[in-house]
């Protein structure tokens, strides 16, 4: 199941050329550019592994592919994303921020329902399959 | 006490009888508008054969300390200090009408209370005999009054850390039809909105609890449908819950309900009043749960050219009380709306330090002191095929609405949803590559939708719709008028 999170999602997968573009632009506005990845994707889950600290001074577009490729290496079977952060007053938060590796079997999410009281239902949403939900089978 | 008027003797400005209100201090040219001062822009025709001037200077009384006549009674506070004062009167060039900029003290106003501002300023003046026309058309707040508000429950930052989405704009729809679906069916339609692609569904302003569906049935069947969505997609969706009721009470009753349940946002109308919007902020910030606002019924008064309260002073005061979104135009959508004057009000919500622009109708300079900033929320007869118009126009942080434009998608609302989202993420992508997206906007949107059929269709269905009418009310051109 083809998790939509992430800037791109309902688009077809990035070429290298096409990522790097991204990449090229967070360069530009002087965003600071990182790379996360993760196996637990569920959508509360804010904090990913970070693949190194964000590059602040990073400008050489081919040294942040090697980055990425480094990171896809290290775990072939996680989701990675591309950040882009802006440290401008009034702004201080993620500009863009896009998947550009998934696993080869996205395991996604089955909702479990605890009906309480007057029609109620107490909703969670679990991943399948992460060492996260495992423990719930 | 009572002045004599000998020959050649100016009459005591404590004579009793009727003295103009431009004698009385409320028009003073030479007066410096103070940091901490409101400043206001009136837009005012006055009747055949009144002065300009007096005519501003009435504004300016009525809006402050003055009646109709003389009174003792100013002589005992410090009334130069309280009286509001009109420093300019500027003609508007090929019309009857007059701007006169009016600055009241900070201390003529209760902290944190819009119900306040508006009452002082617009309570009164409105209904001048004096006047054929007035309207307020801008309104600069210092950071010193600014502060005493909340301000929005979360803003724009924190909306998107909270949904976690960035760097393109949001995506809604408002269920159709307007009225009449069943608690289940309106679920029905949130769900496949949502796992089509959406981050949001909305309640329309006039859902509230009718006889065919009562409010609690829809909170139950829309949080299953969202939950639901947020399964299939792994992505946070919310579908705004309208709580607007008769009283308070019910209000915070459906709002503490939807918390309850999980949202992540409410939603409530213009029509529930300054005070109820402002109550609802603070309730919205203590919960954790976003607040959008419907503007229902503000057309009936921010329309017209030379009547009533701009919009843009509207937005002023919302981002004060505290929603985090407000609808606030689309310019090529159904509704009204100039385009100049709708850059003027998104940037009011979002910016932080706004520049005086006649061009856009910003009468003043407006420094938000790092309140947060409101989304704006365009909705309004708007399709997958102007999405590089709408990114163009109104930039990415705004919530793009397409109710008719999702639901009336002949392959199904999660179609309809998913050419929205494909659309908007395609041209997003092209503005990042440095492509010229609004002119290649067509060329791009086509070459996506070679791979999305469902984007295909949507553009072969609303190709030609637009929305050609001459806008009621576009700020004045750039003639002989300056800024102060």
């Amino acid at each position: 199941m083809r998790i939509t999170q992430g800037t791109f999602s309902y688009l077809p997968d990035f070429t290298e050329d096409q990522v790097k573009a991204q990449v090229r632009y967070c360069f530009e506005n002087g965003w600071a550019f990182s790379i996360e990845h993760t196996d637990d994707p569920h959508p509360r889950n804010s904090y990913w592994d970070m693949w190194g600290l964000p590059m602040f001074e990073l400008q050489e577009l081919n040294e942040a592919m090697e980055r990425i490729d480094e990171c896809r290496k290290a775990f072939p079977q996680h989701y990675i994303k591309l950040n882009g952060y802006d440290r401008t007053k009034g702004r201080q938060t993620t500009m863009l921020s896009f998947i550009v590796q998934r696993p080869a079997d996205e395991p996604g999410f089955y909702l479990e329902r605890a009906e309480a009281q007057d029609r109620r239902i107490q909703y969670t949403i679990r991943s399948k399959g992460s060492s996260a939900g495992k423990s719930a089978n | 006490m009572a002045g004599n008027s000998n020959s050649g003797k100016k009459k005591s400005r404590w004579a009793a009888g009727i003295t103009p209100y431009a004698e009385m201090g409320y028009y003073d040219a030479d007066y410096e508008p103070k940091a901490t001062d409101i400043l206001c822009a009136f837009r005012l025709v006055p009747q055949a054969g009144v002065d300009p001037i007096e005519a501003a200077a009435a504004v300016a009384g009525e809006s402050s300390t003055a009646t109709w006549t003389v009174v003792w009674t100013d002589r005992l506070t410090p009334y130069e200090h309280y009286q509001a004062k009109c420093y300019r009167v500027d003609p508007v060039a090929g019309t009857d009408q007059y701007i006169a900029y009016i600055a009241y003290d900070i201390d003529l106003f209760e902290e944190g209370s819009i119900a306040n501002l508006t009452s002082s300023i617009i309570g009164n003046v409105f209904g001048f005999k004096a006047l054929k026309s007035l309207r307020l058309e801008d309104m600069r707040i210092p950071p010193h009054y600014a502060k005493t508000f909340q301000g929005p429950a979360h803003g724009i930052v924190m909306e998107r850390e909270y949904l976690n989405k960035f760097g393109r704009p949001l995506l809604g729809a408002t269920v159709k039809p307007k009225l009449g679906l069943s608690a289940r069916n309106y679920g029905r339609v949130v769900y496949e909105a949502l796992r089509g692609g959406l981050d949001f569904t909305k309640d329309d302003e006039n859902i509230n609890s009718q006889p065919f569906m009562r409010w609690r049935d829809r909170f139950l069947f829309c949080m299953e449908a969202v939950n639901r969505a947020a399964a299939a997609t792994g992505e946070i969706k919310g579908h705004y819950l309208n709580v607007t009721a008769g009283t308070m009470e019910e209000m915070y009753e459906r709002a503490d309900f939807a918390k309850e349940l999980g949202t992540v946002i409410v939603m409530i109308d213009l029509t529930i009043g300054y005070t109820a919007i402002q109550s609802m902020a603070k309730w919205a910030r203590r919960n954790s749960v976003i607040l959008h606002l419907h503007r229902a019924g503000h057309g009936t008064y921010t329309r017209q050219k030379t009547h009533g309260v701009n919009f843009r002073v509207i937005s002023k005061w919302m981002r004060l009380a505290g929603v985090d979104h407000i609808h606030a135009g689309t310019v090529v959508g159904k509704l009204e709306g100039d385009p100049n004057a709708i850059r003027g009000y998104y940037s009011t919500l979002r910016a932080n330090k706004i520049e005086a622009d006649l061009s856009q109708g910003l009468y003043f300079e407006q420094d938000w002191a790092s309140l947060p900033a409101v989304m704006p929320v365009a909705s309004g007869g708007i399709h997958a095929g102007q999405m590089h118009q709408l990114l163009h126009l109104l930039g990415e942080d705004v919530v793009l609405q397409f109710g008719g434009g999702t639901i009336g998608h002949p392959d199904g609302i999660a179609q309809g949803a998913t050419a929205n989202r494909v659309a908007v993420e395609a041209i997003i992508q092209a503005r990042n590559e440095g492509r010229d997206f609004l002119s290649e906007g067509p060329e791009i949107l086509n070459k996506v939708a070679r791979w999305s059929p469902e984007l295909r269709k949507a553009l072969d269905i609303w190709k030609d719709v637009s929305y050609d009418f001459e806008s009621t009310d576009v700020p004045d051109a750039v003639g002989t008028v300056t800024v102060g």
